[in-house]
């Protein structure tokens, strides 16, 4: 394990067991992510990605090997995640929905009004604050998440595939809106997608996945620099055949978890 | 021909027939039940049904003025009213707190799941002899009687809501630090909200099913006290203004526990 890193993942291996059928999901994960670094995780569906990130979110425990986030401050929760498409709750209202966590935490009033003020106008979601999350379209939805993850202050993020459900051009829209906010609070993120654009476009390093076992296969560093426009990703040649090289790759992986 | 008028009043035009459709809808509603209280005049005046069972609805009524200026009537609203409404809250409290608990909790679901499951076939009327004994023939027994017959779909209901909670809400409360109150009071509660309405509507039926038996069976008053003497001394007049004030009275309950269901769950 390197000195400086966020979160250390160690030989971290998931296995689902059941009537003596027993299923590794994960095996010898080693992870090192620095402090402020964007780490993509990309592989097939079913590569154990999402059972990754909830072991590191403490929803699930590994089998064995271990992980460890370094705390810079002891207020600060360890992590705080962006789910997949209903991730909000439905009977809290917008402002309610990004002041859960910090209400959780129960942190003073003022404090908590101001945080959730500060953050639903970065998402732009300050007139919608009453509304509930019926009235929200997806993309909105996810921007509450988004939000109240942010505002809850933890030491690392993490996302599970938060822009999945959306449709193209909202996706483009969001992965804009969350670096612009990113970029400002220098959080160390842990970023699950299936897509290998959303993955060259958001971050610093991409990790590949192997399915079934789930096994880090490969990494690519995208030293693009930031703040990154979309049309710069689409027109720089040496993202394009990054795009191929990490296309490759899963490929195999792909079609191998078909057959 | 048609597409020479402008969009707008064609448009406009079917608006118009879309909102006589709908109120028409309204008045059908609304006239159905004076429907049938004509046919009933109609019959009962013209012999062709027996007057002295079905009493026509206008004696009904002017039967019911008078119970109503002579004060009697108001004595046994109150005392049912209060009966149905301390048993009913007697019933739904606990039954609210114990179902969340249950839904939320595993153990204690498996554990106290087959005692609700074997005690709620048995109807509370049929215990009543027993819970007069117990409590005496004063107003606890009749609260008790009520409570007993409330408790069972709410609690019922409120497991179910519970369980019917999506578990990406479970996980969001869990990552987010959720201590065991908030689960209790931010996630399980408001969660099971809609189908704890649903069983405390079922409960507030049978609350009037069951007052009105056990004020015919153990009572010296109160609206079911009222229609059994009235038909044992066959007075079917003042019988039929007991039946229809239950009527009246479950009609009620139901439409403000409605407006409660709309205040309590604005998110739906």
């Amino acid at each position: 394990m390197s000195q400086n890193s966020k979160i250390s993942i160690h030989e971290l291996t998931k296995v689902f067991y059941k009537k003596q059928n027993s299923v590794t999901a994960l095996e010898n994960i080693t992870i090192d992510i620095e402090e402020g670094e964007f780490v993509c995780l990309v592989g097939p569906s079913g590569c154990g990605k999402t059972t990754l990130l909830r072991i590191l979110a403490g929803l699930e425990n590994q089998s064995s090997g271990n992980f460890k986030i370094e705390r810079s401050n002891e207020d600060r929760p360890n992590q705080s995640m962006v789910f997949q498409e209903r991730g909000i709750l439905p009977w809290l209202t917008v402002e309610e929905n990004v002041a859960f966590g910090l209400k959780m935490r129960h942190l003073p009033k003022w404090h908590v009004k101001e945080r959730t003020n500060y953050f639903l106008n970065k998402v732009g979601l300050a007139k919608f604050a009453k509304m509930y999350p019926k009235e929200l379209s997806g993309g909105m939805k996810q921007r509450v998440s988004i939000a109240r993850a942010f505002a809850n202050d933890p030491e690392i993020l993490l996302m599970d595939e938060p822009f999945g459900a959306l449709d193209e051009q909202n996706r483009y829209i969001l992965q804009e809106e969350l670096l612009s906010i990113w970029s400002e609070t220098k959080k160390t993120v842990l970023f699950i997608t299936h897509s290998i654009d959303e993955a060259l476009y958001l971050s610093d390093r991409v990790l590949l996945m192997s399915a079934q076992p789930g096994k880090i296969i490969d990494e690519v560093k995208i030293d693009l620099p930031r703040p990154r426009k979309l049309e710069d990703m689409r027109s720089n040649q040496e993202m394009a055949s990054k795009f191929l090289d990490i296309w490759r790759h899963l490929q195999v992986e792909v079609q191998g978890s078909r057959l | 021909m048609k597409d020479i008028k402008n969009p707008i009043e064609t448009e406009k035009q079917e608006w118009r027939k879309q909102q006589i459709k709908q109120r028409l809808k309204t008045w059908l509603t609304i006239f159905s039940p004076i429907c049938l209280l004509l046919i009933w005049q109609f019959l009962s005046q013209s012999g062709l049904i027996d007057a002295r069972f079905f009493p026509p609805p206008t004696a009904i009524i002017s039967t019911f003025i008078e119970l109503l200026t002579s004060g009697e009537l108001f004595h046994h609203i109150n005392i049912s009213l209060f009966r149905i409404f301390t048993g009913f809250l007697l019933g739904v409290i606990p039954g609210v707190i114990l179902g969340l608990c249950m839904g939320l909790y595993a153990p204690i679901r498996h554990f106290i799941s087959p005692i609700i499951m074997a005690l709620m076939p048995i109807p509370t009327l049929a215990l009543l002899p027993i819970i007069l004994i117990i409590f005496g023939i004063g107003e606890v027994s009749k609260v008790v009687t009520i409570a007993g017959s409330v408790f069972f779909p709410v609690v019922i209901n409120t497991i179910a809501g519970v369980i019917s909670i999506d578990s990406i809400y479970l996980d969001v409360a869990k990552n987010y630090g959720a201590s065991r109150k908030d689960f209790f009071l931010k996630i399980a509660l408001p969660g099971s909200l809609p189908f704890m309405m649903e069983g405390i509507q079922m409960g507030q039926a049978i609350a009037l099913l069951t007052i009105v038996a056990a004020e015919m069976m153990g009572a010296r008053s109160g609206i079911g006290y009222l229609i059994w003497t009235s038909y044992s001394a066959f007075l079917l007049k003042e019988m039929f203004v007991g039946l229809i004030l239950i009527s009246f009275f479950g009609y009620i309950f139901s439409l403000i526990l409605r407006g409660l269901q709309r205040k309590l769950i604005p998110w739906r």
